[in-house]
């Protein structure tokens, strides 16, 4: 019940801090912006004097999905910190959780009500933008991506498990601190996804290693580089290299082990949160 | 229900660090009482009603409240607490802040629909309940906080310098609320700084310093201890001085100048008598009781909590 209560007053945050709203825009502007790009580029491979084949316009097609489900993945990963790298380290600092901590309730139910709250944003989020982008290229060119629903599973695992990673700094630092060290890890994430994505095609296999080392460390850009596996084409894995679909596909394994990193991270930020002197 | 008192603790204890905020903090609180926690500025006053509400955890020591282990959430149902600042989630109307807090006092809808308008009147808001906390000034935000503090009808209440920085007009409303929730046997811990306040209100004192109480006794007693008498009459001689020894055990006599020590008021009469009796012409005789302050001062220091 208090779990419900906190996860309601987390949105409700986001609508009058107008979060909900900017994100909305943003996100309407950016499906704009796709569907016109798309459109247009469409339009002009079908006329093509070339007269390119269905299996090189579904390449392309599914090249620009790609691109537009990269941007999809990279926003929804902001969103998942930047709303939430506040929501535990300023009601500390600010003060506003004296009350409702002194309150009935139990520690963790706030904490799993603004994880429950904040996945809730991310899956509306991640489902127009995601949702619009398939549903543009489908309009407009007919194509789907093969595995779009596996794919979506994979890009709102990442998404909450950043949000997890995020909740657990906020219980623990100052929000400065929380955002340095949750961009920090997705940094690394994502240079180490590129040296990986770099050594599987030159089949250096220390440079291997450093992907997959870094993706223990936080394997946000695994899931996503697994999620781009599934949903790229044929002929694109057959060629092995495209700036944003993936090479070496991460193992089943990685995909577990992302879901434990993510469930770990909740209980991180209750246990830490859980402990401390508020 | 055994009869059990609304807080006990023993020894506890709160270091952060090498720093200690609360070195011992002995004490019990009965049912029913005001309870004035005084102590200057970082006393460890805060700290010490934050592990009484579980909101920080004891370095060592243990208590009680309401019959229930420090930081054990179901006592809670039947406290209410108004933190010090009054810093609440400023982008909610008093009317959606009220019904958060009583969600998370469980308490249902129904009951909370009557329940809010009540307190809102009871603090005088009701003309700006759907207006939001960020344009509500210090003196609304106190109010709106002690109505969130008595939204369950708790059986005791926190209060932690509710009325600093506040104008007269919101300190008097923190007296009549607390004369109100006395009158109806709720419990109150007090923490202030403010003197007055506690000297109007309080049954019990407790002072506290460097985290550690120093004093616990009724508010009757200390008021109703010893007494200093300043005299100024003319003609005094040594055998009348010597005379005022029947009544007092320390008397000064300085010119026309007498000041002596008596057990009660009732004295005081019985001297002048005496003095005038003797020839004596008595310009004035001044009772000076020993007040709150004077006994902070005598108690705590003059250096505060530095």
């Amino acid at each position: 019940m208090t779990t419900v209560v906190i996860a309601r007053l987390t949105f409700r945050e986001a609508g009058r801090r107008k979060i909900l709203l900017a994100a909305l825009l943003l996100g309407i502007v950016y499906l704009i912006i796709y569907g016109l790009g798309f459109y247009y580029v469409n339009q002009d491979v079908n006329r093509s004097e070339f007269g390119p084949g269905i299996l090189e316009l579904n390449q392309i097609r599914n090249f620009l999905f790609m691109a537009g489900l990269y941007v999809v993945n990279f926003l929804t990963v902001m969103m998942a910190v930047l709303t939430s790298v506040d929501t535990l380290s300023g009601e500390i600092s600010s003060g506003t959780i004296h009350t409702l901590v002194s309150k009935p309730v139990r520690r963790w139910e706030i904490v799993f009500g603004k994880w429950i709250g904040f996945a809730g944003m991310l899956t509306l989020y991640l489902l127009l933008m995601a949702g619009g982008t398939i549903g543009l290229v489908y309009f407009i060119s007919g194509y789907v991506a093969p595995n779009v629903l596996r794919g979506l599973g994979l890009l709102w695992m990442n998404a909450v498990l950043l949000l997890g990673v995020s909740l657990a700094g906020g219980a623990m630092l100052s929000t400065l601190a929380n955002g340095v060290l949750v961009f920090g890890l997705f940094g690394i994430a994502f240079v180490g996804g590129w040296i990986e994505q770099i050594g599987s095609f030159i089949q250096n296999q220390t440079a291997i290693n450093v992907g997959i080392i870094s993706s223990l460390l936080i394997p946000s850009e695994a899931l996503w580089k697994r999620a781009a596996f599934e949903m790229q084409s044929p002929i694109v894995s057959a060629l092995g290299f495209s700036p944003f679909t993936s090479a070496s596909m991460p193992s089943t394994l990685m995909v577990i082990y992302g879901l434990v990193y993510a469930i770990l991270a909740l209980l991180l930020a209750i246990f830490l949160f859980n402990r401390r002197d508020l | 229900m055994t009869d059990f008192p609304t807080i006990i603790t023993q020894e506890l204890k709160k270091e952060f660090g090498d720093k200690v905020a609360v070195a011992d903090l002995t004490l019990e609180v009965e049912k029913g009482e005001v309870f004035g926690f005084l102590g200057p500025n970082g006393a460890g006053k805060t700290t010490a009603v934050k592990m009484l509400l579980g909101l920080i955890y004891p370095t060592s020591g243990k208590g009680e409240v309401l019959g229930a282990p420090l930081g054990d959430h179901r006592a809670r149902d039947r406290v209410g607490f108004l933190p010090e600042h009054f810093r609440f989630h400023d982008w909610l109307t008093a009317i959606e802040f009220l019904h958060l807090h009583g969600n998370l006092y469980h308490m249902p809808g129904e009951q909370l629909n009557k329940r809010v308008p009540e307190l809102l009147e009871m603090v005088g808001l009701e003309g700006h309940a759907q207006k939001k906390l960020g344009t509500y000034s210090k003196g609304m935000l106190q109010r709106i906080g002690l109505a969130q503090a008595l939204l369950n009808d708790p059986v005791l209440v926190f209060l932690d310098e509710p009325t600093s920085g506040l104008d007269p007009v919101g300190r008097r409303l923190v007296r009549d609320i607390i004369r109100d929730l006395s009158d109806r046997g709720t419990t109150v811990f007090l923490n202030s700084h403010l003197l007055s306040e506690v000297e109007i209100t309080c049954d019990r004192v407790a002072f506290i310093r460097h985290g550690e109480v120093l004093l616990t006794s009724s508010l009757q007693s200390l008021v109703e201890g010893e007494l200093t008498v300043e005299v100024r009459a003319r003609g005094l001689d040594q055998d009348i001085v010597a005379g005022l020894k029947h009544w007092s055990q320390n008397v000064r006599a300085d010119g026309e100048h007498l000041t002596l020590t008596l057990t009660g008021e009732a004295d005081i009469p019985e001297i002048n008598h005496y003095l005038v009796e003797n020839g004596i012409e008595v310009f004035a005789i001044r009772p000076k009781q020993l007040s709150l302050e004077d006994l902070f001062i005598q108690v705590v220091g003059t250096e505060g909590g530095l």
